[in-house]
């Protein structure tokens, strides 16, 4: 039940209640009789339309899915022993590849770099142009309209299918909604299917899947993303934005006049009203209240009623409208990508202008360049050898025989890249008895040790002090290089001499 | 049923429980509540059928599965086993030598070798193989009965003063209390062995100990007090005290002839996890 009264009806002359007293015709809607717990939700049937922003969506449509469905078929030659897949989580032996890059864990700082500058992007986008990733991009946008898509082929336009949801369940109806549902089903195992590709190596786990032979979490990643697929996609659609998206609430924080959105001009479209044709347009509005824009919705919103939360910016309501400007003969663009502060700037006399360059964009701008900087240079003086030292805690020092002290740490050398290595590893700093490398043996100066290729090789070294000053623990490095002396790591630790107090 | 009042304020009906004129309000579960509990339901039925579930006078019902966590268990474990029956064959064949320089080996006997440690041999050792005072320290330089491998590996089998009859044995005699010396000559003993590790001791009691050193010591720490690895028998001029190095805890060793006991670890764990262990004893550091 609507309580507002529709938008420029003049009020009725309120009745009298009473001699003097006017009658108001409000209505309690929070009264125990009118409140409802639970809101059904009314069905939303979207007008398929034709026009720019229909085939920008199309053409998204098309290059998101592709990418999400192709990606983990791309072959990338690493050469013997490594993948073979451009894309790959490898959980199984902790490395993530994406084309010439392969991440270990400890470098996950990459990831969360990476999730920095996505939303940041997603901040300086939604600054700029609206909430072009809800209308285009999210995975919930690009999946219910290509469920709305199929529902349309199947069904037909909104009309028949307000039609077909009312008609009696004929053999014709349950034939249609049966075939729908099982083509959604299968875009959405299709999904689930692409999904766990991304963890497995695509073919090998393709062939897996047909016979039969791919472990039960793959067939349960598959189920689940199926069912929220279809779920999500299929039956929910407007109400995960509406409902469950914490992104519509944190826009409407962040968002300003200034941002582009579409914006109904209700500086000229107001009045609205019908129109016939032959009256003149002087001295009323452009909108002539045909309600396309509101049928091509689809999240079932009325974008006259200015910027609102459920609004995606997707932007058919504009095709819907020029459609009609078009065949009314006024110029298009009576709902378009604009900005509120426009549309007050024409309400005051004044010349619409565009605002890209404001201190919110020019932050966002700056944040975004610079975690962008701060990754490319990490990513290209990216270390490919690596090394950790962990001193012994337990026993955190022991005394030989004739009184010299010895600490053991637990070295992990990392050679990152595709070839077996040899490193030079040297411990300096501290005047040692001895350094004896478990496995090794007793080394001095810098020891060569082979470490295999994309491999972890842990070392223990005893370092021994002769008569070590019992006052303070000692610092040494240890220091690991390749060969050729282009690359090298220096990790301080310390040598701690006794109970030191 | 009889038509129930409904509470005017707030639309709902009420239970007909009424206390000092407050009536209580019969507010109904929430749909969606009520269809989670109804799904728990039937949920319960179908399990009922599928996994066992109702205790009888002989057993229970197995259900349509035949589940139980017994046999999961069972089978996790012969998966467990199979998964590294490889690795443990190629321990079982490599030569405690091979291991060392085989890295891939060694590494799978260093993580054998650590849980086991842990399971086994922590409790005495200390989770670190740091030991304690009675407890030898499996870090440093220093063994009783030799630190090679092959030596820890033989240790670890037959234990010191088991009850294996393969066992290393040895027992430092209690002087004192057995009455073979009297607490003059410990005294003096005591004085004597402080000498021997280099720390300054009573010059007249050295000299009066050194024949008692001779006579009953030497047979097993040697002439020097350098000790006797074959006999079990500590090198007394090290810094290392496995009853304490002062006087008093000499004098108290000599007096009761203290004597640890490890047990033989050949019946409890399989030559292949004694293997792993004695690989991770020796990369402790003191290895020989």
């Amino acid at each position: 039940m609507d309580f507002l009264p529709p938008r420029n009806d003049a009020f009725s002359a309120p009745a009298m209640a009473a001699e003097g007293v006017a009658r108001s015709d409000a209505v309690a809607s929070n009264s125990a009789a009118n409140r409802k717990l639970f809101k059904s939700r009314v069905p939303i049937y979207p007008k398929e339309v034709d026009g720019l922003y229909r085939n920008l969506k199309w053409a998204m449509m098309a290059i998101t899915l592709s990418i999400y469905y192709l990606t983990p078929w791309l072959r990338w030659n690493r050469g013997p022993g490594a993948p073979g897949q451009a894309v790959l989580v490898d959980l199984a032996h902790e490395r993530l590849y994406f084309f010439f890059i392969e991440i270990w864990p400890q470098e996950v700082y990459y990831i969360t770099g990476l999730l920095i500058m996505a939303a940041v992007s997603l901040f300086l986008i939604n600054a700029l142009f609206g909430r072009l990733w809800c209308g285009y991009s999210c995975p919930q946008t690009v999946w219910t309209d290509l469920f709305i898509w199929v529902e349309t082929r199947i069904e037909g336009d909104r009309a028949a299918r307000i039609r077909l949801a009312a008609a009696p369940w004929t053999a014709g109806k349950v034939a249609k909604r049966v075939s729908k549902h099982a083509i959604w089903l299968l875009f959405a195992v299709g999904t689930g299917g692409a999904w766990v590709f991304y963890f497995n190596d695509a073919p090998t786990l393709f062939h897996q899947l047909v016979t039969g032979a791919a472990s039960l979490g793959n067939y349960a990643a598959i189920a689940g993303l199926a069912f929220t697929t279809y779920s999500l996609g299929g039956l929910m659609r407007e109400q995960v934005c509406t409902y469950m998206c914490p992104w519509p609430r944190i826009q409407a924080a962040m968002t300003d006049t200034e941002a582009l959105g579409v914006t109904y001009r209700r500086d000229r479209g107001e009045p609205r009203g019908p129109h016939k044709k032959g009256q003149p347009w002087e001295g009323r509005g452009s909108c002539i209240d045909c309600n396309q824009c509101v049928a091509a919705c689809p999240m079932g919103i009325d974008i006259r009623d200015g910027a609102q939360l459920e609004c995606i910016n997707c932007g058919l309501c504009i095709d819907a409208c020029d459609d009609i400007m078009m065949r009314i003969e006024l110029p298009k663009g009576l709902i378009a990508f604009d900005t509120e502060a426009n549309v007050e700037r024409r309400l005051a006399g004044k010349p619409a202008r565009f605002r890209f360059l404001r201190p919110r964009t020019a932050l966002y701008g700056g944040i975004l360049v610079l975690v962008a900087a701060i990754m490319l240079l990490t990513l290209s003086f990216r270390h490919t050898l690596d090394l950790d030292v962990m001193r012994d805690r337990n026993p955190n020092f022991v005394t030989l025989a004739d009184g010299a002290i010895r600490n053991a740490y637990t070295l992990k050398l990392m050679n990152r890249t595709g070839q077996a290595r040899t490193l030079t590893l040297s411990v300096n700093g501290i005047t040692a008895r001895s350094v004896n490398v478990i496995g090794v043996g007793d080394v001095k100066g810098a020891v060569p040790l082979v470490v295999d290729a994309d491999k972890v090789r842990t070392l223990r070294v005893l370092v021994t002090v002769a008569k070590p000053d019992l006052a303070a623990s000692h610092a040494l490095n240890f220091t690991l290089g390749d060969t050729n002396g282009k690359e090298s790591r220096n990790v301080a630790a310390i040598f701690v001499p006794g109970d030191v107090k | 049923m009889a038509k129930r009042e409904v509470d005017e304020v707030s639309g709902t009906e009420t239970t007909g429980h009424e206390w000092d004129g407050i009536k209580e309000l019969d507010t109904p579960m929430p749909k969606w509540w009520l269809g989670l509990f109804y799904a728990c339901i039937v949920w319960a039925i179908g399990y009922w059928v599928v996994y066992p579930a109702w205790p009888t006078l002989s057993g229970y019902t197995h259900g349509m599965l035949n589940h139980s966590q017994r046999d999961d268990v069972t089978a996790n474990v012969a998966a467990l086993k199979s998964a590294r029956s490889v690795k443990e064959a190629a321990l079982r064949d490599a030569s405690l030598a091979d291991i060392q320089r085989n890295p891939e080996l060694q590494q799978f006997a260093m993580a054998a070798g650590k849980t086991l440690f842990g399971d086994n041999c922590a409790p005495c050792h200390g989770a670190g193989g740091q030991g304690a005072r009675t407890y030898p320290n499996l870090n440093d330089d220093v063994w009783l009965w030799g630190g090679k491998l092959s030596d820890i590996q033989h240790t670890i089998t037959v234990g010191i003063r088991s009850t294996s009859p393969d066992t290393r044995q040895s027992q430092m005699p209690a002087f004192g209390h057995d009455g073979m010396l009297k607490p003059a000559e410990i005294g003096d003993l005591a004085e004597y062995v402080v000498h021997l590790s280099g720390r300054p001791a009573n010059a007249k009691a050295v000299r009066r100990a050194t024949k008692l050193f001779a006579d009953n010591c030497a047979m097993c720490h040697g002439a020097d007090g350098k000790g006797n690895r074959s006999m079990g028998a500590p090198n007394l001029t090290d810094n290392e005290w496995l009853y304490g190095p002062n006087r008093e805890d000499i004098a108290d060793q000599i007096t009761n002839g203290h004597g640890g006991e490890m047990p033989t670890w050949g019946g409890r764990l399989s030559p292949e996890e004694i293997k792993a262990l004695a690989v991770y004893v020796h990369n402790l550091g003191g290895g020989e």
